[in-house]
Formats: C-alpha cells, structure tokens, sequence
C-alpha cells in the first residue's frame, strides 16, 4: 500500500502536466480488464422493438408519466415529467406507441418490479420538432432557474453511475473556485468514458466550457487515470487553450469517487456531512458534461448512453444504445457466449448481479459485465475476522471497515453510524482485500439500509402522531363548541324567563335578540382563539391536507385509469367514464372549497352569520322553546312566591330565632355579655401598674385556691 | 471567628444556590412526564388500540406507571419489546398472542365504486387519512394511513379491504448477508 504523508505532492501527473498530484488514503490495484471493450469504436445500439423505460431514473422523486397508454410518441418527446426538484424528466428515445404502463422489472438488486412506460418502437426513429434553447441569452440576463429547469426538463442526471440530478449541482451561489471533470473511470472492465473522451473530444470540451460558464468556475481540471493516455491526449488536443487542465492521476482504485479526485487534484479533504461546493470544488462526470451540451445546443434530451458490453461476450465494446433497450437485446447484440453465469450491472466492484435481462437500461447503467466462474472465481469461504487492519489500510474514506463490520453484523447500528458508516462509498476496496473473504460491503448496505428504514418509520410515527394529537384536538375543541353553544342557548331562553314576572311575557323577538348576542359573543370569542394560533393550525393543515386529497384523488383516478385500461379495447368508454368520474370529484372538490370558502367568509363577518345560523335553529326548536319558557315561567313563579314570603319578615330579622329560646335565658346571656365587655374596658382604661397589681391579686388567689386545694386533699387522706 | 466565617459563608452559599434551583426548578418545569414520552416514541404510532388502550401514548402512560406489559404492541413487534425492555430495564418478552401478531403493514384501500359516502370510517380513523365528504366517495390518503383497521367495522357496505404495501425497490432494504453452502460432490 502505498503510504505516503497526506498533502505530499507525489508524483507529477502523467509527465507533461506540471500540476502536483496528491494522494487518498489507501486504494487498490484491482485487474483492470479494460482493453477488452477500449479497442473499438462506440457503435450504434440496436433499434429494439421494446423499450421499458422505468420512470425512476435518477436520484429523489420518480418521474410522473405524461402519456397514456395507446399513444403515440416521436423520439425525443417529454413522456414523464419531473416529481419536484430532485428529479429529472424522461423521454421517448424513439418513436412507437405506448403499450403499457405497468410494473415490470428493474435492474436494481431487489429484482423488484417498479412503474416503467413500455413503448413499442415503430422503426422510423422519428424525432419532435426541437427548438434550441436560448441557454446564453437566459445566462446573460441572470435567469440561471431557466436553465436548470430546462435541463431538469431534458433529463439530465449524473451519468457516472449515481444519477443525481444535474441541474441541483449547478444551484451555486458564488464563483467557484475550481471545477474538476471526473474522467478518472477508475472501475475495471468499464470504458465507456474513456470511448467518449477519445472519440468525441471537441464536444465534450464545448460542453465544459458550459459548464465552467454557468458555474462561474475560476480553474478547470479534467482527472484522467494514466491508463488512458489516448483520452488525455485528445482532450488536449481539443481544449486548444489554457482555460481547462487535463490532469493525469496515477491508477488507483477508486481515484474516480468524487471525493477521492477531489484530493487528488486539489488536496481538499471533504470532511463527513459537508458538500464540496461549500469548499469551492464541483465534481462532473464526463459524459453528463457531454449530455449537457447535447441538452443545451442540440435541444437533445438525455435518451442514449454509451454502455460498455464486456466480459463473456464475442464483441465487447462500447455501444451508444437508446435508455430503455432490454438488457437481453445489448447482450445479444454483443454476441453473448454460453457459460454465462450472471450479468453485473456497472463495474465489477461497485455493481450488482442483475435479476433477470428483460429490464431496460437505465441512465445508471455504464457498464454490463457477463461473468463466467473463470473470470470471477467465487472468493473463498467467509472466514472470521482476524482484525488484520488491511480493509482500514485500503479504504479511501479512513473508515475502520472491521469495526463497521461487526457492528453492522450485530446490528448495532448506532455504533456503526457513530463510525461514519455514511461516508463509507461502498468501493469494496476493503472486501477486496480481506484475507477472509468476507463480503463486507454487503454488510455495510444491510446497515445503511436497516438505518434508512428505521428513519423513515420514526418519521412516519411521528406524522401519525401529530396528526393523532390534531385529530384529538379538533374533537375537544368540537365538543367544546356544542357544549357552549347548548349553554348559550339556554342562557338565551332562561333570560327572558327570569324577568318574566316584571314584564309579563317578552315576546319572540326579545329571546331572539339575546339569542344573537349570545352567539356574537361566541363567534367572537371563537375568532379570538383562531387569532391565537388555534385556526391558523387548522387552515396549514388544511392546506397540506388538501394537497394530499388532490393527490389522492388523482392517484385514485390513476389507478383506475390503468385499470381500464388494462382491460383494453373500450379505451374511449373507459376514458369517458373515467372523466365523469373526476367530474365528480372535482366537483365534490369545488363543493368542499365553497363550503370552506363560506365557512371562512362567515368567520370574517361573525354577526349576521351568527344571527342566520341562531334564526334557523329557533325555527327549528320553536316547539321546545315554548316548552321550555313554559316550565322556566312556572319556576319563575315558584321562586317569586317564595321571594314575597322572605320580604314580610325583614324587620324581625333575629326574632324566629330568638323566640325559641326561653325569654330569660336571653336576658342571662345579655348580662353576661355586658359584664364581659365592662371588664374589657376596665381593662383597656387601666395603667400597666394597675394591671400589674390586678395579676399580682389574680396570681395571689389561684395560689389561694391552690394551698386550699392541696390542704383539703390532705384531709382527706 | 474564622469558623463562624466559613459557617456563614457556607450558609451563605446553600441559600444561594438552593433560591437558584428553587427559580430554575420553576422556571425549566417540565411539564410532560419525560418517560412516557420516550416510551411513546418507541411506540409505533399506529394508533391501533391493540394494546388494550385507546392509543399510544395511554399506552405509554400506563407502561411508565407500571400498569402494563411491554410486550402488548403488535404493530411494535418484536424489535418494538426489545426497545422498551432496553428503555425500562426490563426483561425482554416475547409479544402477548392476546393483543394480536405482528403483521407486515397494510394500507386500508377503499373500493370506491362501494362507498356510499357514510363518513363513519373518517369518525374511526384515527389519524384523519380519508377524505371526502357526505354522499360523496372516500379515499384514503396512502402517504397517512397507519394501517390500524379502525376504519374496517365501521363501514356498513364493507368497501374497505387492507392490502399489504409491500415493498419497493425505494424502499427495499438489503437482505443480511448470508453465506451461501455449497454443494459438495459426494
Ligand atoms: S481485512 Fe478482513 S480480516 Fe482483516 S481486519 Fe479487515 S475485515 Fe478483518
Ligand atoms: S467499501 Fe466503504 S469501508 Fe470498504 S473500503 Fe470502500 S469506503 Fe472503506
Ligand atoms: S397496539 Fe401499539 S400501535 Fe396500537 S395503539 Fe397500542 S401502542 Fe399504539
Ligand atoms: S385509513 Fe383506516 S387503517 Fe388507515 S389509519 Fe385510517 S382508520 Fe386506520
């Protein structure tokens, strides 16, 4: 391994570059296998007569299908469009009709079938009408948003193998300091990037300069491994100039991962958690670049790209085909051999084993390798970790790969993430160098993926719950409000009642009154709590929650137009019904907003709402009403009755009481209250000496009574 | 005189800080108890009333009064028990068949050429996953629904039916590694 000090230029790239050339932790020198495929030009891909195309092509959000079964596409139409920012659009790469949307399988490691729009070609490869986009006008004026949007809507994405979309990466604020072209392909057996710097030089130069334009980048570099020196010499050929830098870095696996070339080329380490634009660095892969200047002055979408075809297979090479091709269709193409044991899709390091053929390419997909137990013999048994320390010596991201490994084996997933299990790149530099053959990046993405799905169902339990706690909320509230209301209606109706007596019966419209100023009072109140936060809550989740029931519904309506349509032949019929339905829908949609619409107009103008609302339930309880003033009238009565026999008394007010006790009894108790308060005021009236005398004579008879007590008990004994 | 100095000053001190506690005790009150809130974020939320409870967070409450088992969740399921035994210091046991099995998560889908517009499963659902309004059809938000099965017996012409999610290649999680045997030529 090589062990050279972090930041010491090491070698001058490739001899004629000046440029010094630093060095990442570990690497390793896997057989490259590259001059299979890297003689022969790119060709043309077959013309398949299916394409499946799975609508999740990039990182983040699916695409949005924009086509419906039984039509008809030209090459380069938009048939799915971006689901929010971080997605791209996908496009028909030929011309053919549609013939299903449907679940059909992918190449992903699952071997799950996900949502793709198949699309039979019809031969003629017939192209939309294009329109270039005015990219630089757009770009003079500041409109950066036109064009990210635009290349959003041109589905560009990341070709190296991660499909972000392109058009997040070329958000940046400031100037950037340095742009670096990946061009390394630093995976054995892949060289499709390689074809593309070699063969199509010029534009992939124009393209960077596009690139470098929109980003305002100060300094270009282009990182080329120095195992292909026919592309560094062409794109040097081609760039004609000093503005971009071919930088040659030494073969290594992985000097291709972003962060990796990053340190090569700059000697900036990207810390854990912190984006390279934060430090001034963007990172393109040479054929997204490529792509880009396809997009911006052909007004050509992203619907081929160059897949490398190798392996086990009489033609390897490269091979431009259409995104969608059935996986089995490249390999025929490449004259599969017999003794295929399975195909890997991308590199053999970083790839998976395909689940099956009839997937279609994907813009991920750089590189098909059929394998043969020869040229992939099985690596020995897994064997117990003997903590060698060669996987942490090799890892480009100074992980601790054994540590990682068995905390992810024992499912102590915390501990693995408090390791930077995330910033692991999942090279498989460390399994490629276990003397134990343990397959340790198999253990790394159980862990990510066990975390990532713990995440997302504490996120959704966490939704559930506040929306349970809303929902609880809303009820008390609700519950609150009818108690009040029933509360003010009988204040309304009692009111007139009590005062029925001095006026003798208040007619209807007095009670009304009352009734509306009640219910004033309480829409009042009501709009103060909404001004506390309480309705404005209410109306953000009603907006969210009116989002989702749009969505929802047009799901619903989806799903059931798929439905139809798959029972196929009265596509019309179940088109029409299909739009009476979301008539109806959007009908009971409008309905619903009216009814908020008057819901919220009536909280706006509380009084006559309030007096409408309190004039129809009059109406209604007319009857009860009169019950009820009937029976308050009588307790109204009862209680007059009984308050006319409490005025007689007033003037005798003690005297009932007085007069059961025993006449002279009273006259006792009076005397001795007097006495009390006479002595009180002797007291009150005396000088401290005479107090003083007072308690010396009171002192003197208690001791009295005393020595008396004592003398008589004596006697006694 | 110097030890009725340090006595002061310690009395001193004692009062001072017991009168900072005493404000900070008031002031930083806490008004949840914090250990039903923990329990409740192990619970999974689904709302379900297996438990015996009318939802988690009773639930939780009675687990942190020590009222109930832990091992009464099933949508929790058994990695739920073993967070709540870890959580409580209890021994872990293997979830109560009376509350219910774990099952794989299910969405309420409702058929929508049935539904009547009754609104008696939007009064059951718990977290406010369906819409519509009376007479008109329902459906359920898929992104919300829980899948507690509330909405099920309520509904009188029984359009509602739980299917499984499933998984996707989104949302697919790699399997734990296992080591295949080979074969041996006998
Ligand atoms: S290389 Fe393999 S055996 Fe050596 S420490 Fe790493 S995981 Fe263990
Ligand atoms: S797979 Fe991960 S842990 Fe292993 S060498 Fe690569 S970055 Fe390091
Ligand atoms: S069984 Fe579990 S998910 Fe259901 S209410 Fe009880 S704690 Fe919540
Ligand atoms: S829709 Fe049904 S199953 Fe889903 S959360 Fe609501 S009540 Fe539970």
């Amino acid at each position: 391994m090589e062990m050279a000090l972090p930041g010491d230029p090491a070698q001058e790239g490739g001899g004629v570059s000046a440029r010094p050339i630093y060095r990442f932790n570990g690497g390793v020198h896997p057989p490259e296998h590259k001059l299979e495929s890297s003689g022969t030009p790119v060709v043309p891909g077959p013309l398949p007569a299916q394409l499946v195309l799975p609508l999740r092509q990039s990182i983040g959000n699916a695409a949005k299908p924009l086509v419906a079964v039984g039509e008809r596409v030209l090459k380069g139409q938009s048939i799915a469009a971006a689901d929010g920012s971080v997605s791209a659009a996908l496009h028909a790469p030929t011309s053919g009709t549609v013939t299903a949307i449907e679940d059909r399988l992918v190449a992903h490691p699952s071997g799950l079938a996900e949502t793709c729009i198949v699309i039979d070609s019809d031969g003629r490869d017939e192209w939309e009408a294009r329109t270039r986009f005015d990219w630089r006008a757009a770009h003079d004026a500041g409109d950066g948003r036109a064009i990210r949007d635009y290349l959003r809507d041109m589905g560009v994405v990341g070709l190296g193998g991660a499909v972000f979309p392109s058009h997040l990466k070329l958000a940046g604020r400031d100037a950037l300091d340095t742009l670096i072209i990946n061009g390394a392909e630093c995976e054995p057996y892949i060289t499709c990037d390689d074809r593309l710097m070699r063969e199509r030089a010029a534009d992939l130069v124009a393209g960077i300069r596009i690139v470098r334009q929109l980003l305002n980048a100060r300094e270009v570099l282009i990182g080329i491994e120095d195992n292909k020196p026919e592309a560094a010499a062409a794109l040097r050929a081609a760039i004609d100039g000093a503005d971009i830098e071919v930088a040659v870095v030494p073969t290594l696996y992985p000097s291709g991962g972003a962060k990796q070339l990053i340190k090569l080329l700059t000697n900036i380490e990207v810390p854990s958690g912190v984006r390279s634009t934060d430090l001034g660095v963007q990172c393109f892969n040479v054929a997204t670049v490529y792509t880009i200047y396809r997009a911006l002055e052909h007004a050509e979408p992203v619907i081929s790209r160059i897949v490398t075809l190798t392996g086990n297979v009489a033609r390897p090479g490269n091979v431009e085909a259409l995104i969608g091709t059935p996986l089995s269709d490249l390999m025929a193409f490449a004259g599969e051999q017999t003794g295929t044991r399975e195909h890997i899709y991308g590199g053999p390091m970083m790839g998976f084993a395909l689940p099956g053929l009839t997937a279609g390419l994907t813009k991920a997909g750089n590189c098909i390798i059929a394998t043969t137990p020869a040229a992939f013999p099985d690596k020995g048994r897994e064997m117990p970790c003997i903590r060698c320390g060669e996987c942490a010596s090799a890892c480009p991201a100074e992980l601790q790969p054994m540590d990682l490994y068995w905390f992810s084996r024992s499912r102590e997933f915390g501990r693995a993430q408090e390791r930077n299990l995330f910033d692991c790149i999942e090279c498989g530099a460390c399994a490629y160098v276990c003397p134990s053959s343990i397959q340790l990046v198999d253990y790394y993405r159980f862990a990510k993926s066990e975390i990532w799905a713990a995440e997302a169902s504490k996120k959704a339990a966490d939704k559930a719950r506040e929306r349970h706690e809303f929902k609880q909320f809303r009820e008390e509230r609700e519950k609150r409000e009818k108690a009040e209301r029933l509360a003010a209606r009988q204040a309304a109706a009692a009111k007139p009642a009590t005062t029925a007596d001095a006026a003798a019966a208040a007619d209807d419209a007095e009670a009304k009154a009352a009734k509306i100023k009640a219910a004033m009072a309480r829409a009042a109140e009501r709009k103060a709590a909404g001004e506390t936060g309480d309705t404005q809550a209410t109306d953000a989740m009603d907006a969210e929650k009116r989002a989702k029931i749009a969505a929802a519904m047009e799901k619903a309506a989806a799903r059931k137009a798929h439905l139809e349509s798959l029972q196929g032949g009265e596509a019309p019929v179940a088109e029409a019904m299909d739009k009476a339905k979301a008539e109806k829908i959007r009908a009971a949609m409008e309905a619903a907003a009216q009814r908020k619409a008057a819901r919220d107009a009536a909280k706006a103008d509380t009084p006559a709402q309030a007096g409408e609302a309190d004039a129809a339930s009059t109406a209604m309880d007319d009857a009860k009403a009169a019950k009820i003033r009937a029976a308050m009238e009588a307790a109204a009565q009862r209680k007059a009755h009984r308050e006319s026999l409490q005025a007689a008394v007033p003037v005798a007010e003690a005297a009932p009481a007085a007069s059961a006790l025993d006449p002279e009894k009273a006259e006792r108790i009076r005397a001795a209250m007097q006495k009390r308060d006479e002595e009180k005021a002797r007291l009150a009236a005396m000088s401290p000496e005479e107090r003083a005398a007072l308690d010396a004579e009171r002192q003197a008879r208690i001791d009295a009574a005393k020595a008396r007590a004592a003398a008589k008990k004596e006697s006694e004994q | 005189m110097s030890f009725w100095l340090a006595l002061g000053l310690m009395i001193a001190l004692a009062l001072l800080l017991g009168a900072i506690l005493g404000v900070a005790a008031i002031r930083f009150k806490v008004d949840e108890d914090p250990l039903v809130d923990k329990i409740d974020a192990i619970l999974p939320q689904t709302q379900c009333g297996q438990c015996g409870f009318p939802g988690c967070k009773p639930y939780a409450t009675a687990i942190a009064n020590e009222e109930a088992e832990i091992n009464q969740c099933p949508p929790g399921g058994d990695d739920g028990v073993r967070k709540l035994a870890e959580l409580l210091g209890k021994e872990y046991k293997p979830l109560n068949a009376e509350n219910g099995a774990e099952k794989p998560r299910a969405l309420a889908v409702i058929d929508e050429n049935i539904c009547i517009g009754c609104t008696l499963c939007i009064q059951a659902c718990p977290v406010d996953a369906i819409v519509g309004a009376a007479k008109q059809l329902h459906t359920v938000i898929a992104s919300e629904c829980t899948g507690c099965e509330l909405c099920i017996t309520p509904c009188p012409v029984d359009c509602i039916n739980m299917v499984d999610v499933g998984e996707e290649a989104a949302t697919w999680k790699w399997r734990y590694p296992v080591i295949r045997l080979k074969k041996v030529a006998a």
